[in-house]
């Protein structure tokens, strides 16, 4: 059941001469909808890029299933994220195009499928994230929410095997937040897709994490990892424990905790 | 109500404030009396920190409020200073006699302390230092234009070859943008060269008797030169910075790297329907821009020099050749070529900001101008060598 599908291996990522993290170590499963939590300026999302093939780490490698991404040659690299999909922090819709044609990019540049099946692969993803009827709408014509709802679906676009979320939940209120929230759940155990978050909502972390990494801003590495649950009583590192009870350290703000979050 | 921060500000223009201080054996009292708000005049401190020095007699400061009004940040900066002081001094300072609130602030000043390495260095650089470290940025800033070019030949086989895409609507929007959208400004402007043109020409010509020659000047200096330049100058304000200012905001917002993800290629995808709708349109208005400028300086030569519209029609006729407009369109495509370039390399090398979207779209201008006319002597020198 456990097979390793991520697995990222001494890397190490610079800007520069500044060491943002080293040395991280540690395995996404198939299945999984992993957290890479941490404080502001940590590096959680300068990690994703690495991940997601944008940035190349200054040592280590992130090997999805045997393969290295960044040891690979550019075509193979190529292939290896044909396979994932990616929901930036504010969308990253094109400005320039309607949801429909912003979905069905990457659709047109994969496949050869004549329009009209593509339109209705478009209209099926869009109504997967609740915006069936706003193909031909631009981006700056909807909410934030809907704007990433509307991302996700492009994300989607590809029925891909891994899904990266920058921040789900930035910008966005509470109630909208958990309704992306159970988006991701749904699609996750329906797509049986191995999902990957980087976030530091704790009530995302707690409502649709089953495993995860802290990534230190002190020590400069990834310092715990588990299901989240099972962090907040068990880790055995102070700015963990810290960073899942909201900066208090006190038992009693952890016991309410676990009543909020579902099991 | 002594206790509250001022809520409003009086409007007498200097709202009284004292401060008064009083030594009892090693205590320092300091009375603070009126309001101290904003634009009140307060009084020198120095006279109280000096009481501190003295001799170090003193030991302990307290501070007494009964007196005082309306109070704000004016009050708390110079509560902080007597106590940074006094605390140098190792004069112990006794704050229990403050209002609450202005503890609570003084402790919250306090909580974090100030981290020595935060203030940034503000080093003069010798003239030398400058000179190197300006010489190292232009180096720099080759390297990324070789790169950015070297990047661009390969995304235009890469989609030659049909490993790379982009829209083809996406072209034909750019064509709309940049062409017809673009005349009204193309008209004015060529029209009025061409008008000026016909003017300097005249001053020189009609003092030999030569005005029917204006029509050869206006022509062949608009068909070879001020055609094609005027159209590429403007082209690159209007349309070099709209392309930076586009890729540069899709840098912003994350839309590069989306597309990377999906697997597009930015440089097929922005960069290459951008510089095609330019070199398919730039022609075409330089031909426009020539006709404007011969029309302009015919309305000049004939109603003020005394040449008819017949004449002046076939000199230029006979003046200007096949050639010459070629030279002209060889010249506006590789125009058209440096301002997408420009354009497009400067929102691509963007930074994460919105000001950085400004100096895009102002670099690319620059860039465009420059390169323009440094190839346009450059052409216009081979021309000559050349003898056409």
């Amino acid at each position: 059941m456990t097979e390793a599908c991520i697995t990222v291996k001494d890397l190490t990522m610079t800007y520069g001469d500044f060491v943002i993290q080293h040395d991280l170590n540690f395995t996404i499963n198939r299945g999984d909808v992993f957290i890479i939590m941490g404080g502001n300026g940590c590096g959680k999302t300068t990690l994703l890029r690495h991940m997601i093939g944008l940035k190349s780490p200054a040592k280590g490698d992130v090997c999805y299933g045997e393969q290295g991404l960044w040891q690979a040659d550019p075509k193979a690299r190529q292939q290896i994220l044909a396979r994932t999909g990616v929901l930036f922090q504010s969308g990253a819709l094109l400005s320039s195009m309607t949801l429909a044609e912003n979905v069905a990019l990457p659709i047109t540049e994969a496949t050869q499928l004549p329009p009209k099946k593509v339109r209705e692969i478009v209209s099926y993803k869009l109504a997967l994230v609740g915006l069936a009827g706003f193909e031909d709408y631009y981006p700056s014509e909807l909410s934030g929410g809907m704007q990433k709802r509307a991302g996700l679906a492009r994300a989607m676009a590809l029925d891909p095997e891994i899904l990266f979320f920058d921040e789900p939940s930035a910008g966005l209120d509470p109630i909208t937040a958990k309704l992306l929230d159970d988006l991701i759940l749904s699609l996750s155990s329906a797509l049986s897709a191995t999902i990957v978050v980087v976030t530091h909502d704790l009530d995302s972390i707690f409502a649709i994490g089953n495993n995860s990494v802290f990534l230190d801003a002190e020590t400069r590495t990834n310092i715990d990892g588990g299901p989240p649950q099972k962090l907040l009583h068990e880790s055995k590192h102070p700015n963990v424990i810290r960073f899942l009870n909201r900066g208090d350290q006190t038992e009693q703000n952890s016991s309410n905790r676990q009543m909020r979050s579902p099991a | 109500m002594k206790t509250s921060p001022s809520q409003q500000f009086k409007i007498d223009s200097s709202p009284s404030c004292d401060i008064i201080a009083s030594c009892d054996q090693q205590v320092l009292d300091i009375a603070f009396g009126g309001d101290w708000i904003l634009d009140a005049r307060l009084p020198p401190l120095e006279p109280i920190l000096t009481r501190l020095d003295a001799g170090n007699t003193i030991k302990k400061v307290t501070f007494s409020t009964t007196a005082l009004g309306n109070w704000d940040s004016m009050l708390v900066t110079e509560l902080i200073k007597i106590i940074d002081y006094a605390s140098q001094k190792g004069v112990t300072v006794d704050k229990a006699s403050l209002p609450a609130s202005i503890q609570g602030l003084l402790t919250l000043v306090s909580a974090v302390p100030e981290r020595v390495d935060a203030h940034r260095d503000q080093t003069q650089t010798s003239w030398s230092q400058a000179l190197v470290v300006s010489t190292g940025k232009a180096v720099q800033h080759g390297k990324e234009m070789l790169i950015f070019v070297g990047e661009m030949i390969i995304s235009t086989f890469a989609t030659l070859r049909g490993q790379a895409h982009f829209r083809r609507q996406d072209l034909w929007l750019y064509i709309q943008e940049c062409g017809p959208s673009a005349l009204p400004i193309v008209t004015l402007i060529s029209l009025l060269v061409g008008l000026i043109l016909a003017f300097v020409g005249a001053v020189q010509l009609s003092l030999f008797g030569a005005q029917i020659y204006i029509a050869n000047l206006v022509s062949l200096g608009m068909t070879r030169e001020m055609g094609g330049l005027m159209t590429a100058i403007i082209m690159s304000g209007r349309t070099g910075a709209a392309y930076a200012a586009q890729i540069g905001t899709m840098h912003v917002n994350s839309e590069i790297d989306a597309l990377k993800t999906m697997n597009l290629d930015p440089m097929a995808f922005l960069v290459l329907p951008r510089m095609l709708a330019l070199i398919i349109i730039m022609p075409l208005l330089c031909l426009y821009a020539d006709l404007m400028g011969i029309i302009g300086g015919g309305f000049v030569t004939v109603n003020f020099f005394d040449v008819s519209l017949t004449e002046y029609m076939d000199r230029t006729a006979s003046a200007v050749k096949m050639k010459d407009f070629i030279i002209g369109f060889v010249k506006c495509s590789v125009f058209g070529i440096l301002i997408a370039l420009s354009g497009c390399m400067r929102g691509m090398q963007c930074g994460r900001s919105a000001s950085a979207v400004g100096d895009a779209g102002t670099s690319a201008v620059v860039t465009a101008i420059v390169f323009i006319v440094v190839a346009d002597s450059v052409m216009t020198i081979i021309c000559n060598r050349l003898g056409i």
